[in-house]
């Protein structure tokens, strides 16, 4: 197959997955699988189950992350850039349509009832959300205290009106899960925790 | 220049979130709040727009605030600043280190990292929830009980939860999203 084509392929199936998948990047996994992994045969299952391991332990949204590499491994550095492009660019286009009107549609107080509405509705979607990472956390005495912690010191934070980046805290953590790391002996391969 | 600071800010999220989706959302709100550019109420109602459109909401929010500070332009930048810090990472790892993500000391990392994220978010609903039940919060005086708000929350909450509960699935966002906008209607009016 010409490289142009690749790259025309790989921007077109990204473009429609940030079309049409609401609910960001995990939601995309299945149907990576289903166009990348079965119509396409341009990787095989195993590492399509890579994306996910490897987009979580990068930073950044979860659907960038993926584009970026299956457009890498099917195509190089211009397979990359044309698959991430295409993930993006329906994205900036509806949302960039929606910001020029959207500040005139708040004013309508019916639209203003309705926003109240649902302000409950996302308050209980992040505490699904929250609800669902715990379920997955592992639950060793180190997450236990800092989940605790962090919780407690953010909300502190809110009442006392005092501003520190949660940029910190991450890195602190990440700090402390290197550090406990090092301290974990090597581990053997008969050893499963 | 605003152009120059959408940049580095959406990059400084791009690079320092983990997670994607709901895990980035305290560390967009701090980040976009302490710069006056979407007040707490703003962010709110744009993760139910974001929610409602498709696309990942880093990039949505990206767009959004992009446009309102810098128009068209704002937007690109602001967007290219949340993608890059992905696209060099990821092509960094799948041409270098495929191995490295599987490195015991990337995952512990991670494992440091985790419980970090998933109480920024439990604060981030818990703070969203006292102030949807106590006008004022987190300001200590001067504030009033609001009752319309604790129903909303109540009934809500029962209907996601239960749903959960008895059909074994989570009830579709946009479905509770325009359930949450009819009852609001309803009970704030016209």
């Amino acid at each position: 197959m010409k490289k142009s084509k690749t790259y025309l392929t790989l921007f077109w199936t990204f473009f429609k997955l940030g079309l049409f998948t609401f609910g960001g990047g995990y939601a995309m996994i299945p149907l990576i699988q289903a166009e990348i992994g079965e119509r396409k045969k341009w990787m095989r299952t195993e590492e399509i189950l890579d994306i996910v391991i490897i987009a979580e332990s990068t930073p950044g949204p979860i659907a960038v992350n993926a584009a970026t590499y299956v457009g890498y491994k099917v195509g190089g550095f211009f397979g990359a850039l044309f698959a991430t492009l295409g993930l993006v660019l329906p994205s900036l286009g509806i949302i960039f349509g929606i910001s020029l009107f959207f500040d005139e549609f708040l004013q309508f107080s019916i639209v203003q009832s309705a926003f109240k509405g649902i302000e409950v509705a996302v308050a209980i979607l992040i505490l699904n959300a929250g609800l669902k990472l715990l379920k997955i956390l592992k639950k060793d005495l180190y997450s236990i205290i800092t989940l605790v912690l962090i919780f407690v010191l953010m909300i502190a934070m809110d009442v006392f009106a005092f501003d520190f980046s949660s940029i910190y805290l991450i890195l602190i953590g990440a700090g402390f899960g290197l550090f406990l790391e090092a301290l974990r002996k090597q581990p053997k391969k008969e050893e499963k925790q | 220049m605003i152009f120059w600071q959408l940049f580095y800010v959406f990059f400084t999220i791009g690079l320092f979130t983990f997670g994607g989706g709901y895990a980035m959302i305290p560390l967009i709100k701090s980040e976009v709040v302490s710069r006056g550019w979407l007040t707490e109420e703003g962010v709110i109602q744009f993760i139910a727009v974001s929610e409602s459109t498709p696309g990942p909401f880093a990039i949505n929010i990206a767009t959004f605030i992009g446009t309102e500070q810098g128009g068209f332009l704002g937007a690109v930048v602001a967007t290219l600043g949340v993608v890059l810090p992905s696209f060099i990472v990821i092509l960094l790892v799948a041409a270098l280190f495929s191995a490295m993500a599987k490195n015991r000391y990337v995952q512990g990392a991670m494992n440091g990292i985790r419980p970090v994220v998933v109480g920024l978010i439990g604060a981030t609903g818990a703070l969203l929830v006292l102030a949807l039940v106590w006008t004022s919060f987190p300001s200590t005086q001067s504030g009033t009980f609001n009752r319309s708000g604790l129903v909303l929350l109540i009934d809500l909450a029962t209907l996601f939860f239960g749903y959960k509960l008895i059909r074994k699935k989570s009830l579709h966002p946009i479905a509770l999203i325009v359930i949450s906008a009819a009852l609001g209607i309803l009970v704030y009016g016209l």
